[in-house]
């Protein structure tokens, strides 16, 4: 990786998109016949275990250089508003159902992102009594963003392809 | 000599390097647990195994860790929460993982099993098939009709899973209590019958932004356990890793509570370096947050060629913004805002055992990198102690101790010696005990090798200490308040959810 400091604190250009996965993105929006208008998207926070990894990333997609809100993505506080449930950690039998309430209390159409190996499929922790495995198990998985944890670009990359196909 | 080194002098001892443990009677363990309570010892940790309750202690004046056991007793030991109420969790997460019972315990109330688990007791001998239903019920639905606030287990912000219910009496909270382990994840029995090599991984996974210090630590117990040393190599260079994961931390803790505080200049510079600080730690570790760099006997990889440079490059970079940084905690709208808040005095700062910046900036001088870590003996550590106890200080502290390991990375880097970077293991039997200064205070681990595999561990989150101490500090705090002390407080979950 090539990396020059710099002390002015300004957003680093965005990289291109992966068309593929905008395709099929946009292949399951249209099976479900339902668009929005607007190229913005509202995101809630769904931990389901996680070792704060996953957090601390996606976290930084906040910081000046990624500045996510320049994409018109922003964080909010409830389901209720959100269009897309993101989801971190491996699915622990003790959060199953505060996954399941909020994926009830998120609006349809919604999009649900797997960020990180445990929320894929349970990653280092499959098998354990006490873990379920991926947020799959529990809610129907639109993208997963595969990493331990997986870098910012790349959860971002991953939250831009949605974008673009919600508004294809 | 003191009554408590009396019961210890006169105890059998089991080899543990590098502090004998005491096998006591029962008897012996409740007094010695008195004992403690007068002389001012420091309950450090409580766990068990399948057939002993242990518990690690510090003597204060003689600076030396004692670790004690006791055998259970038809599912019994004496509990030691009447007199260190600190004990109180410990006690509630090994009757729900090993089913031991602590009798005259203040609390039993289920903590880690929300009775979700195909068992209970997962680490017994044998566990019992989970059949009936008993619900974590939180204590005092206060009856007078007062307002009870629920928040978590999944936060709005992001952040980690547990539950905190505050009741209100008006705008002051009242009552605080905290219910965790929604992201327990089983990580002690994943760890057991791996070889500490394979076990490592869920050592770096137990709190992700202290990954660093738990996957030391718990190399280091095992290094102890095998009673062998690492290369000086590695060494400094877990010294180098250990002080870039303290200064991302800190930073990460002034972005988020200037965030919460509405400081956008500080959440935005904080912010920026902190990232600068992560793409160095890439280039030269190959991992932003140094996730499984640190295995047992050494460390994963060397430093990156020209490693040093880049992370060099970015300590300059944090250094030359510190000043702007400390000007903004110092006058203006934040100070205003954070001082006073969140007070946590000394006293219950000790008794609950709470160490790091929350601990210091309370007026108690503990650091275990000036006390157990002859690794830095080299680079004396300077430690910093406020008295305040509140929030402002510990923000001021942050910065102290960024610029501390600024210069503490650098003179590890400048005198880094050459040579192997990792030693063989051998696959022998014993037990070991070590610690490390992590971001929120110290962690101790303690394991032991059966032939070379992990028989048993407990890893001590400071996660253990902050949350009672938050609980207490949230008494009397106004509720808007809440999410700005959690935050100075930097709370964790998955480290104490084992
Ligand atoms: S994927 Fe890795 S970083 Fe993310 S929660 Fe799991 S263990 Fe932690």
């Amino acid at each position: 990786m090539t990396w020059k400091p710099r002390l002015r604190p300004q957003p680093e250009p965005a990289a291109p998109l992966d068309p593929e996965t905008t395709q099929s993105l946009c292949a399951r929006l249209e099976a479900a016949a339902q668009t929005r208008l607007g190229r913005s998207l509202a995101i809630r926070h769904v931990n389901t275990g996680s070792c704060n990894g996953c957090e601390l990333e996606m976290r930084a997609l906040s910081n000046v250089l990624y500045d996510l809100e320049r994409f018109g993505l922003r964080f909010v506080d409830s389901p209720r508003h959100a269009d897309v449930l993101l989801v971190t950690g491996p699915l622990t039998r003790n959060l199953r159902t505060a996954l399941e309430q909020a994926w009830d209390a998120t609006p349809d159409p919604k999009w649900v992102v797997a960020v990180g190996d445990c929320a894929v499929d349970g990653g280092v922790f499959k098998g354990s009594y006490a873990v379920l495995g991926g947020t799959g198990l529990s809610v129907p998985v639109d993208l997963t963003i595969g990493g331990c944890p997986p870098p910012p670009s790349r959860i971002l990359a991953g939250l831009r392809t949605l974008l673009e196909a919600n508004t294809r | 000599m003191t009554a408590a080194n009396e019961i210890i002098r006169a105890a059998e001892a089991e080899v543990c390097r590098p502090w004998l443990r005491h096998i006591l009677t029962q008897s012996d363990w409740a007094a010695l647990a008195h004992a403690s309570a007068a002389e001012s010892w420091i309950l450090l940790a409580h766990w068990a195994d399948t057939i002993q309750a242990h518990a690690l202690f510090l003597d204060p004046d003689a600076l030396t860790v004692v670790p004690v056991s006791t055998p259970i007793e038809s599912g019994l030991y004496p509990a030691l929460s009447p007199v260190l109420p600190g004990a109180a969790w410990y006690e509630r997460m090994i009757h729900d993982l090993w089913g031991h019972e602590a009798f005259g315990a203040s609390d039993l109330r289920p903590w880690l099993d929300h009775d979700a688990w195909p068992q209970h007791h997962p680490l017994a001998m044998r566990p019992h098939p989970n059949t009936a239903a008993e619900t974590p019920a939180l204590v005092g639905i206060d009856q007078d009709g007062a307002m009870i606030l629920p928040l978590g287990p999944i936060w709005g912000q992001i952040d980690e899973a547990a539950h905190l219910r505050l009741t209100l009496n008006g705008p002051a909270i009242r009552r605080a209590e905290s219910l965790l382990g929604f992201t327990h994840k089983g990580t002690l029995s994943l760890m057991r019958g791996k070889s500490p090599r394979a076990a490592a991984r869920f050592a770096a996974r137990l709190s992700a932004d202290a990954t660093v210090a738990h996957s030391v630590a718990f190399a280091q117990a095992t290094e102890s356990a095998m009673d062998a040393q690492v290369p000086p190599r590695a060494a400094a260079l877990r010294i180098v890793m250990l002080e870039t994961e303290r200064i991302a931390a800190h930073l990460d803790n002034l972005a988020e509570v200037g965030r919460l505080a509405d400081a956008q200049a500080v959440r935005t510079r904080c912010g920026f370096l902190r990232e600068i600080l992560l793409r160095a730690s890439e280039a030269a570790f190959g991992h932003r947050l140094m996730m499984d760099c640190v295995v047992p006997g050494g460390i994963a990889m060397d430093i990156a060629e020209g490693g040093s440079q880049v992370i060099l490059r970015a300590l300059g970079d944090i250094a030359s913004q510190l000043s702007g940084i400390r000007r903004l905690h110092d006058s203006g709208a934040l100070p205003a805002q954070l001082t006073g808040l969140g007070p946590a005095g000394r006293t219950l700062a000790t008794s609950l055992s709470v160490g790091g910046v929350a601990g210091r900036a309370s007026g108690r001088a503990f650091d275990v990198r000036t006390m157990f870590a002859s690794d830095y003996s080299g680079l004396s550590p300077r430690i910093a102690i406020r008295t305040e106890g509140d929030a402002a200080a510990r923000q001021h502290l942050r910065i102290f101790e960024i610029e501390e390991s600024l210069r503490l990375v650098g003179a590890a880097l400048k005198a880094l010696p050459d040579g192997p970077i990792t030693v063989a293991l051998p696959q022998v039997s014993g037990e070991g005990i070590a610690c490390v200064e992590s971001i929120r205070g110290d962690v101790w681990h303690w394991l032991r090798l059966d032939h070379g595999q992990i028989a048993a561990a407990f890893p001590r989150d400071p996660g253990w200490a902050l949350w009672p101490l938050a609980e207490r500090v949230l008494e009397n705090a106004a509720a808007n308040d809440a999410a700005l002390i959690r935050a100075s407080f930097a709370l964790p979950a998955s480290g104490m959810d084992l």
